[in-house]
């Protein structure tokens, strides 16, 4: 540590061309107060928040009291947070996980073997699920899995009630819909990174697709698959997007984390309750970021 | 004994075919739930159903008696182009000097840059986002969602100027000095032009980011008169009833253009890779 600050300082005096001590620290520091402000002061204020009893209305608006791990506790002994957890798990293990990482990467790898035509047709119209905004395209699933006369009912001549009877299957199918695209990308690039000599020699020793993709491409692009895992993971845990189509419901059928913060907070107006689930979630994210940066770092040494 | 290759030929057809047959299957999916959005807008008589039995425009015209819903793609464009502009002016800078100065503890500050913009959602901050906009009295002013959405969004645009930045040869700024130009103009003239493309790519993905994002509005801004189209979306169907489709349909479709558009631009201009790749 005193090594690194010692050839930082020599490095410093040095400088650089064009800017030096306080032009630099100009240039730094509105990025800094904006992110300090609006990124890592609520972190903590959430943290703080979680702590204490406070509500918008009512005596605890005016002075909040430190109740401790009050909050916590009750948070472990409230049934809603614990159903609240246990969707957004289903949630992100069915649409991030077995959905979004599975179904981009089979697309990445089909598309790879296929015309430069049919790939970046495919890529245009899943790009196109992940770039409308998404209060439009909840707005397209409700007309799509409506129960008298949506496109899924019309094409299987049924009459099933999707949002009401499945709910937590619609938003999961609907969440892979939203986002594969990014683990297609992420994949597709990993794929086109293999050496193509690899692919070639184990073509002509006669491996099929499916033994080029054991022996040579699942091992290649592991360190991806982490990445794309963790981060798609992180994205939809923090999801709220399923709000626009269920609004947690029908009951609480559909509530993850951030819907189940969103009520207590901006609904109920328990601002202490809601953040210190949000601080929960705070940890769990801080957890999955962590292993990001550790696993990022790995692969580029 | 058979040819050798003829196995291989064979397994290779049926391959494509399974190939062509997963590619039509999962291209239907993407596709299907989309076409609403293409035929409802110009049919004056939309339901849920796919149909085009009563073309027109009738649904567009009916739009412009909301004095709310121009107004409110408006207020997006400003909204948008606020936090783009932000992230551009004090992003830039930022990602020069990370690239360029080693000052002390500038990989510790990169570090937590990188952790803080993973760990911090709006949906884990949506508390304190409003409580702070509360205290600050920016609640329901463009500049206080301008500013939080700019928060969101800087660390990562931090991160792709820099990898921008730190391509170009530093080289180009040390002769341009020795021959006496002035700070100002090696900026002006050397840096700014070579990492243009990296401003624009940002620009347009801050862009978007911003034109999406529901959350945040709807937590800041109560004031109908400064909703941006992502809020006004979902009051259109709040009520339900066959007026209201009609509005949410021809508004989804207005509202989507210009996302698409920019898509198209990034996509054609700069290659579609990696800077779609991160997701507020």
């Amino acid at each position: 540590m005193a090594i690194k600050t010692e050839t930082a300082s020599r490095t410093d005096k040095s400088g650089n061309a064009v800017l030096r001590g306080r032009a630099a620290s100009f240039f730094l520091s509105p990025a800094t107060i904006i992110i300090v402000l609006f990124l890592v002061l609520p972190a903590f204020w959430t943290i703080y928040l979680g702590v204490t009893n406070y509500r918008l209305t009512g005596f605890a608006a005016v002075s909040p009291e430190f109740v401790g791990l009050e909050n916590f506790r009750r948070a472990f002994n409230d049934p809603a947070f614990f159903n609240s957890l246990k969707v957004t798990f289903i949630f992100t293990l069915g649409s991030a996980i077995f959905g979004q990482a599975v179904l981009g990467f089979l697309l990445a790898w089909v598309l790879f073997g296929l015309s430069k035509r049919v790939r970046n047709s495919v890529e245009v119209i899943v790009i196109a699920a992940w770039m409308v905004p998404s209060s439009v395209v909840s707005f397209l699933w409700i007309a799509f899995l409506n129960g008298d006369s949506g496109t899924l009912n019309s094409i299987l001549g049924s009459n099933v009630r999707w949002l009401i009877d499945y709910p937590l299957e619609s938003i999961i199918v609907f969440n892979i819909w939203r986002g594969t695209a990014f683990s297609m990308l992420l994949f597709a690039a990993a794929v086109a990174s293999i050496p193509k000599s690899h692919l070639e020699v184990a073509r002509i020793a006669g491996a099929t697709r499916g033994q080029q993709l054991r022996t040579i491409v699942l091992p290649a692009i592991r360190p991806y698959i982490l990445t794309d895992i963790l981060l798609i993971t992180l994205w939809t845990f923090n999801d709220f997007g399923p709000y626009l189509i269920t609004a947690g419901g029908p009951g609480q059928e559909t509530e993850l984390l951030a819907i189940f913060i969103y009520n207590n907070a901006l609904r109920f107006l328990e601002f202490g309750y809601a953040s210190s689930i949000a601080a929960i979630m705070l940890g769990i994210n801080l957890i999955l970021s962590l292993i990001v940066i550790s696993s990022g770092r790995k692969r580029s040494k | 004994m058979k040819n050798p290759f003829r196995g291989d030929l064979e397994k290779s057809a049926s391959e494509r075919v399974t190939s062509m047959l997963f590619v039509l299957l999962v291209s239907s999916f993407f596709l299907l739930p989309i076409i609403w959005l293409l035929l409802a807008p110009f049919d004056d008589q939309p339901t849920y159903r796919l149909k085009l039995t009563d073309p027109g425009f009738g649904n567009f015209r009916e739009l412009a008696d909301n004095p709310y819903a121009y107004r409110s793609l408006v207020n997006s464009a400003v909204f948008s182009m606020g936090t783009g502009l932000v992230i551009i002016l004090i992003g830039a800078p930022a990602a020069y000097v990370l690239s360029r100065v080693r000052f002390k503890g500038r990989d510790v500050f990169l570090y937590f840059l990188l952790l803080f913009s993973s760990v911090v959602s709006g949906s884990a901050a949506m508390v304190p986002l409003f409580l702070l906009a509360l205290r600050f009295n920016i609640l329901d002013t463009y500049h206080g969602v301008i500013f939080i959405l700019a928060g969101g969004l800087l660390p990562a645009a931090i991160f792709i100027l820099k990898d921008f930045t730190d391509s170009l040869p530093r080289s180009y700024e040390e002769s341009a000095k020795i021959f006496g130009a002035s700070s100002y103009r090696i900026l002006r003239d050397i840096v700014v032009p070579v990492i243009r493309p990296g401003l624009a790519v940002i620009f347009v993905w801050a862009f978007v980011q911003s034109w999406g994002n529901f959350l945040i509005p709807f937590i800041i801004i109560r004031d109908v008169n400064k909703q941006p189209a992502a809020v006004m979306m979902y009051s259109f169907y709040n009520e339900a009833g066959d007026a209201v489709i009609r509005s949410v349909a021809a508004f989804g479709l207005l509202y989507t253009i210009p996302v698409l558009l920019m898509y198209l631009y990034v996509n054609r201009k700069y290659g579609f890779r990696f800077y779609g790749g991160i997701k507020g």
